[in-house]
């Protein structure tokens, strides 16, 4: 499905989907254990082929107050009271058996999510694991967080997690709530739920004590009943500003702890003097890693002028190499789009984007037949006033934006409701420095992007929510210092 | 220089003056301004570009495309011996083995030079004596490159006339490193005008010029010098070949040709002995500078015992098993 057609084609190098074994049907995961959930199932379903994988439980009210009140006992009765030590030795096991069945968990994820094989092998699996091992750390070192020699856990902690990186998200808020000894109810994506399930395996593998982790499936209904319900102290949740909004509404005026990661509409800055093959690998990783899922993705490319034409021969030059097509294939570098919903907001942004004015390019491409697909895309011809430039599209789509002069670059790059991530492609480091700190954005990548690490802090600005995960500063967010 | 050697004092051996291919005719005018032209290349990051090629390193070859790939990285193999202990019979030994790669295997393709010293030339001409298969010499004054430009420019015609078509040279490091890429480009103009109508490879030695920078201007350098192929390495200084600097001079050949309508050859040369890492090369020649790289004519690999592990890989994909080393012939 390469879009090139060469002498040398690449046969398919499939990766075996034997390694994993799916059930018909699952239930939600409470207290140690799988159990029937009330609410009506719901399936789901692999967006590469439309394939439906299985049947999942949906949570009820009922169901989440069950899962609460598991993980409440969980936490006064064992996870609290644990020498901190053997809640690090739990985590720890849970981060081996992660690297154990890696290659479950990668297939599984890209069966479910339709990322590349590739990248749910080399990026998702092992940063998640990598989470857990940086956080069972932590387990035992609490007094050395910043808050004070005796901070403690606020509670149960009600955590709903986007279908981007299913896994990595669940990591991402599953790790530091237990290092810090709080315990969790977990609501995974509708349209991706497997991989937190064979999480909850894991967890039984682990003997983690029954209550510490709950997983409660189910829709947006699901997961307001996880974030309104009066027994949990803390909320976290990465998804859309729209539902952050109404997340912060409901949690006003409680005793609840909020974090959102929210939206983003990155500015990826290209200036002159950058090295430019590796600024157009920066660009590509920045708007097609996980074909766009990303909130923290590059969507605006804002380059020199100077270098406009130049950078957007390399770049389109180097589109044309991608490989768009099955995710489970070793050499797919762009999957399949999550869900049909997600693919009529692309596509709705795209044609608005060509009705206000902007070019749109996209290399020649054979697409499947069946699933949801959309060819990676670029914009050129792009004004601050387009709303593909102002919206998160949340797909494989690049709009690229010009500046004069480094005020031009910075100013363009703020002019956003957004501020979670950008980057800075320049050979110059005192340039680097300089502009990272005048861009009001949480994350800043300088000649990279989107690299990770479970010690690097993340969060964003304004309407990209507030609270960091990742680091010292993710433990934070769930603790509390002695005097509080 | 007042050596009985000097250039001056050689009939012929002042280079014609050279201009490089349009749009770049002006930029060897002066020092200075080849200097700020070299300087003005865009940068390479070290980090980027190492990460490039590793992930370009996992894309996954199997099947029909390896069994392509196998025989493609066979029909670009330079096999080369460059020992001081190098004989006559050596050498014929290596152009049998060029000839008929596989004695177990007539379909198996034959490679593309053989690679000796100068002197050695006229053996392996003999010995490959209408083959196809070119005889390629390595010559002034390498591997170190250290001798007078008369010195070169003689070793560089006796190769020719002992027999080579292919000359491959290696560029001043000294001139390099201490700023002189003037010097550098007039010997490459020089020595490519001594080859007469042998095709010129130009030895960079990378792991002497240390940074992904150096590898980018030494490249311009050497195509706008008018060589056939820029090389990276001797073989005789660690490291040779790696996948970053294949992918710096990638990059290097594809600009070129965009700028100039002029295509240059890539050679790696040292430390590529499996076929995987062939394989690897390969992907990245397909996926930088494009499938048009893809021959013999374009890109090389400077290998000795690349090859064997070439055939074995190629001999299991028609069995199914693998054999072992006394499957293939040592040469």
């Amino acid at each position: 499905m390469t879009s090139t057609s060469s002498a040398f084609e690449y046969a398919p190098a499939p990766e075996s989907r034997s390694i994993v074994s799916i059930a018909p049907s699952y239930g939600l995961f409470v207290d140690g254990e799988f159990v029937d959930g009330t609410g009506e199932a719901f399936k789901t379903v692999n967006p590469a082929t439309e394939e439906v994988l299985s049947e999942v439980a949906s949570g009820s009210e009922a169901d989440v107050d069950r899962a609460v009140a598991a993980a409440r006992r969980a936490f006064t009765r064992v996870w609290g009271p644990m020498r901190p030590a053997d809640r690090g030795k739990y985590l720890f096991r849970i981060a081996r058996l992660l690297q154990e069945r890696a290659r479950e968990f990668a297939v599984l994820e890209s069966l479910d999510n339709g990322k590349p094989i590739r990248e749910s092998r080399d990026v998702d699996v092992p940063l998640a694991a990598a989470h857990f091992f940086y956080y069972a750390g932590w387990a035992d070192k609490l007094e050395h967080v910043g808050l004070g020699t005796g901070p403690r856990p606020l509670g149960v902690a009600g955590q709903v997690i986007p279908w981007n990186f299913p896994l990595l998200m669940l990591a991402w808020k599953v790790a530091p709530a237990l290092a810090a000894g709080n315990t969790v109810v977990l609501k995974p994506a509708e349209t991706t739920p497997l991989s937190a399930l064979l999480f909850a395996e894991i967890c039984q593998q682990a003997d983690l004590p029954a209550g510490v982790v709950n997983i409660v499936t189910g829709a947006g209904d699901t997961g307001r009943a996880v974030v309104e319900h009066g027994d949990v102290d803390k909320v976290a949740f990465t998804g859309s500003t729209a539902v952050g909004k109404s997340i912060a509404r409901a949690v006003a005026g409680t005793q609840k702890l909020l974090t959102l990661e929210l939206g983003g509409k990155a500015a990826n800055i290209v200036f002159d003097d950058a090295p430019i093959d590796q600024a157009v690998e920066g660009i590509v990783q920045g708007i097609f890693f996980n074909q766009g899922h990303v909130c923290c993705a590059g969507s605006r490319l804002l380059v020199q002028e100077s270098i406009h034409d130049e950078v957007v021969a390399s770049l389109q030059r180097r589109i044309g190499t991608l490989r768009v097509g099955d995710p489970l294939d070793k050499n797919t570098d762009i999957g399949a789009i999550n869900s049909a919903e997600q693919l009529a907001r692309i596509r709705e942004l795209s044609d608005i984007g060509e009705a206000e004015g902007a070019q749109r390019w996209q290399p020649a491409c054979d697409l499947p037949a069946k699933g949801y697909w959309f060819p990676p895309t670029v914009f050129t011809d792009v004004s601050p006033a387009h709303r593909i430039a102002r919206d998160e599209v949340f797909g494989p789509v690049l709009s690229v934006l010009t500046f004069r002069t480094p005020d031009e670059a910075v100013a363009k790059a703020n002019n956003t409701t957004y501020g979670l991530s950008a980057g800075i492609w320049s050979e110059k480091g005192s340039r680097i420095l300089k502009i990272a700190n005048e861009l009001r954005a949480g994350v800043v990548w300088a000649n990279t992007f989107n690299k990770f690490d479970p010690t690097s802090p993340f969060g964003g600005y304004k309407q990209s929510g507030y609270g960091r995960e990742g680091g010292r500063h993710g433990l934070a967010a769930y603790l509390k210092g002695a005097d509080q | 220089m007042t050596h009985v050697l000097d250039p001056d004092a050689l009939p012929g051996a002042t280079p014609a003056v050279h201009a490089p291919l349009p749009p770049y005719d002006d930029v060897t005018r002066s020092d200075a301004a080849f200097r700020s032209f070299l300087h003005g290349l865009p940068g390479v990051d070290q980090v980027g570009a190492e990460s490039r090629a590793a992930q370009l390193g996992t894309r996954s070859i199997k099947t029909t495309s390896k069994a392509w790939a196998i025989d493609t990285a066979i029909s670009m193999v330079d096999l080369t011996t460059l020992e001081g202990a190098d004989t006559p019979g050596k050498v014929r030994s290596l152009a049998a083995k060029a000839k008929q790669p596989d004695p177990s295997d007539p379909t198996t393709p034959r490679v593309a030079a053989v690679c000796v010293y100068g002197d050695l030339a006229g053996v392996a001409r003999e010995a490959l004596a209408g083959t196809g298969i070119h005889v390629a010499a390595v010559a002034t004054a390498f591997p170190s490159g250290r001798a007078s430009r008369a010195v070169k420019i003689a070793d560089v015609r006796d190769a020719v006339g002992n027999g080579a078509d292919e000359i491959d040279m290696v560029i001043d490091r000294g001139a390099f490193l201490t700023g002189r890429y003037l010097d550098v480009y007039e010997e490459i103009v020089a020595v490519k005008e001594a080859c007469g109508d042998a095709h010129l490879k130009v030895i960079l030695e990378t792991g002497e010029l240390k940074t992904l920078d150096n590898v980018r201007r030494a490249s311009w350098i050497a195509m706008l010098a008018g060589g056939d192929f820029v090389k990276t390495s001797t073989g005789k200084v660690t490291p040779a070949a790696t996948l970053p600097v294949g992918l710096v001079m990638l990059e290097a050949v594809r600009d070129f040709r965009i700028a100039t309508g002029r295509q240059i050859g890539v050679k790696p040369a040292g430390g590529i002995r499996t076929t995987k890492d062939a394989v690897k090369h390969l992907v990245m020649i397909n996926e930088t500078a494009g499938p048009d790289w893809l021959s013999p004519d374009w890109f090389r690999f400077g290998a000795s015992s690349l090859l064997n592990d070439l055939l074995l890989q190629r001999q299991k994909l028609r069995t199914g098993h693998y054999s072992g080393p006394d499957y293939v012939t040592v040469d």
